[in-house]
């Protein structure tokens, strides 16, 4: 799960990460007035979205005055931004967060992940903080510290000083640098983090050291023992259909292309997307009912998919192993008819019952294509598809 | 022959009487799995289904001889389970859970450099000796006995594997699914070695999926210590980076982890990469008669 800058600030402040004075704002009103608090200015204005790249699309304002920045948010608040990493339909900018600028002689990049191969943290940090930390790991990979932590021992001051030192930091910074990455590590094992980055840790000219940026991500594994994160969701940064799909666990992912496909497991439902790609066409999302689905999953993802205005065709794959194939044809042929759906439907069923299933698909009396194996349904999808452009059905 | 589980392994359940741990074990005694024993804290002297119920994993071992376990604990408990059948030094230990928090698994990961203990998943379906021993929640009846090692990280794509093969009359010694979750016990480099053992495995068959490094670490394995051809398919080549599809492991981040990525290093290492699912069974077929008219095997 993914939380905004101004809140995860506010976590670094409760485990005693430095971050600039600051506010947030929902409206132009209160931006002005959040700017008047702080009082001196340049000030700095950030859109809060779920997504990286806002500066380099217009997401953050450097402004010298209340009034401007009164205006940036006039601008910006109620737009959709699109940047990079957002996805063409882009985040809503509802909340800005105002805070002082602050002048910088150098910024440090400071980061905590899950080494998978190790099955550790790891802490990662660079001189070289700021927009282009990306390029630098490609170009340079050199410039990036790596330390791995042990889990049972934790963070030793040995690793601290190879940081440090590693970033040639100066004697009266290398203490300060060592808490924050103490304390960063503390919120990081704490709250089940999956990701926990200051990008940029700034060092200001009078020495001292300020998160401008922070970047939390959470296990959602582990959100069970975290309701105050939990509670952090903002549910208008994600794609409706994807939050209606998880109400009744459903894994569903919005893609770009026309062919709605239901799959039960993820290896296969990716599997699925990949061989409508390879037969000439696109998926149009990726949704997994779960290796053990229900008549009731099956029934409400089939409506999701029905909701999805770019669906032309639908694919439905089913390898039922415990799971019986009449079961699931009942949830097709339910959603169906309650729906009236004239959409051509591709259906593959394999596993236990499979006779059976498919016959109460064919004797459903509804337009449903019954393949037999992945390969005839690659076929049948792409002919499905081919006569909905040509508008026969 | 075959690997980790045979007809002589002996089963305990851990979470037995539990939803999902009852209705597996009914379907892994079906399949003729040996299920000696159960555990369920504070049910312990009760039965399940003629199954003694323990209290304990030592208690079952104690009294049984169970010699690997099969884990249906709820998330927030799994780890802890997982940890006390480490600590018994069962053979094989299969934890089906799906959901545990990374950083208990983390912990787990630490644990089992202590124990002799072989960890298949979590979140895994788990894994078949077809024929002789099923620890797992696959349906049985797709598997045929045979000559083929399957080793993939999702569960009803094996299935889909499983169920091409076993149509073209190709059996297999020992499916083996390796969990879906970021932080895992055996990874295919592990489960490679094993089958390079064996000696009634002639070929393995890998379904990946996009995320991690584990298909990129597979391919520097077979190219330095396998003599037995290897066929891999990738799931997820059209999946879009930064989402997660489904597994808590199938995510691409920071470029690492894509499908074209991996395709690339398996088949510069020189296995058999099949681009589309629907193939994986014909391809199989056609890797073992090559091997065969070359070797008169």
């Amino acid at each position: 799960m993914k939380i905004h800058e101004y809140q995860a600030k506010a976590l670094f402040q409760s485990y005693g990460i430095p971050i600039p004075r600051g506010h947030i704002a929902k409206n132009p009103e209160d931006t002005l007035k959040v700017a008047q608090t702080i009082k001196k200015g340049p000030f700095v204005v950030k859109a809060q979205v779920h997504t990286g790249g806002r500066g380099k699309v217009g997401g953050i304002s450097m402004v010298e005055s209340p009034i401007e920045a009164e205006a940036f948010a006039d601008e910006i608040l109620g737009t959709r931004l699109v940047t990079g990493q957002s996805g063409e339909e882009g985040k809503p900018v509802h909340t800005l967060l105002v805070e002082e600028a602050l002048l910088s002689k150098m910024e440090i990049y400071l980061g905590i992940v899950i080494d998978r191969t190790q099955g550790c943290p790891v802490i990662l940090a660079s001189a070289q903080g700021g927009m282009e930390i990306e390029e630098v790991v490609r170009e340079n990979p050199g410039m990036v510290i790596t330390e791995i932590i042990h889990p049972a021992i934790g963070l030793r001051p040995f690793q601290l000083s190879r940081i440090s030192y590693g970033m040639h930091l100066d004697g009266k910074l290398i203490k300060k640098m060592g808490t924050i990455i103490q304390n960063l590590y503390r919120l990081f094992l704490d709250k089940d983090c999956s990701l926990a980055e200051i990008n940029p840790l700034v060092v200001k000219k009078d020495g001292e050291m300020v998160a401008l940026d922070a970047k939390l991500n959470f296990d959602d594994n582990a959100l069970f023992r975290h309701p105050d994160i939990a509670a952090l969701r903002d549910l208008s940064q994600e794609n409706p259909l994807e939050i209606e799909a998880s109400k009744y666990n459903l894994n569903y992912i919005k893609l770009k292309g026309n062919v709605g496909c239901m799959v039960n497991g993820a290896g296969l439902a990716m599997a699925t997307m990949d061989l409508i790609k390879l037969s000439g066409a696109e998926p149009a999302n990726f949704l997994d009912v779960g290796g053990g689905a229900t008549t009731e999953m099956v029934r409400e993802g089939f409506k999701l998919l029905l909701s999805d205005e770019d669906v032309k065709v639908i694919f439905i794959n089913i390898f039922g192993g415990i799971l019986r194939c009449d079961t699931l044809a009942k949830g097709v042929v339910e959603a169906a008819q309650e729906l009236c759906s004239s959409l051509p439907i591709v259906v593959r069923l394999e596993g236990t019952n499979v006779i059976e299933g498919r016959k109460m698909l064919v004797e459903s009396g509804l337009k449903f294509t019954v393949a037999s194996g992945l390969g005839d349904a690659a076929v049948k999808v792409a002919v499905a598809v081919n006569a909905s452009k040509r508008g026969e059905f | 022959m075959s690997i980790l589980i045979d007809q002589n392994t002996k089963v305990v359940v851990q979470g037995i009487t539990g939803g999902e741990g009852a209705f597996h074990t009914k379907q892994m005694k079906e399949y003729g799995t040996k299920v000696v024993a159960g555990v369920t804290p504070g049910k312990g002297g009760q039965k399940f289904e003629g199954i003694p119920v323990f209290n304990t994993v030592r208690d079952a071992v104690q009294n049984t001889g169970a010699n690997a376990s099969a884990i249906f604990v709820p998330p927030s408990f799994a780890a802890d389970a997982v940890m006390e059948a480490l600590d018994a030094e069962l053979g094989t230990v299969v934890c089906l859970t799906e959901g545990i928090p990374t950083l208990d698994m983390v912990a787990v990961k630490q644990f089992m450099k202590c124990s002799s203990s072989k960890l298949i998943g979590p979140n895994t379906p788990g894994i078949i000796s077809p024929g002789k021993c099923k620890i797992g929640v696959m349906a049985g009846y797709i598997h045929m006995p045979g000559r083929v090692g399957v080793i993939s990280r999702s569960g009803t794509l094996t299935y889909e594997v499983v169920d091409q093969l076993t149509k073209l009359a190709i059996g297999q010694s020992s499916c083996v699914g390796i969990g879906g979750d970021p932080i895992i016990g055996m990874t295919f480099v592990d489960i490679l070695n094993l089958f390079e053992k064996d000696k009634t495995t002639d070929i393995v068959v890998i379904i990946g999926e996009i995320g991690g490094r584990a298909e990129e670490d597979a391919a520097e394995f077979f190219r330095k210590n396998m003599s037995k051809p290897v066929v891999a398919f990738i799931a997820g080549i059209t999946a879009p980076p930064g989402r997660r599809m489904g597994h808590a492991g199938a995510i691409i981040t920071g470029g690492e982890g894509g499908a074209r990525e991996k395709i690339d290093i398996l088949e510069k290492a020189g296995i058999t990469v099949v681009k589309n699912p629907s193939e994986i069974g014909e391809t199989v077929a056609r890797v073992l008669a090559v091997r065969k008219s070359t070797y008169r095997l």
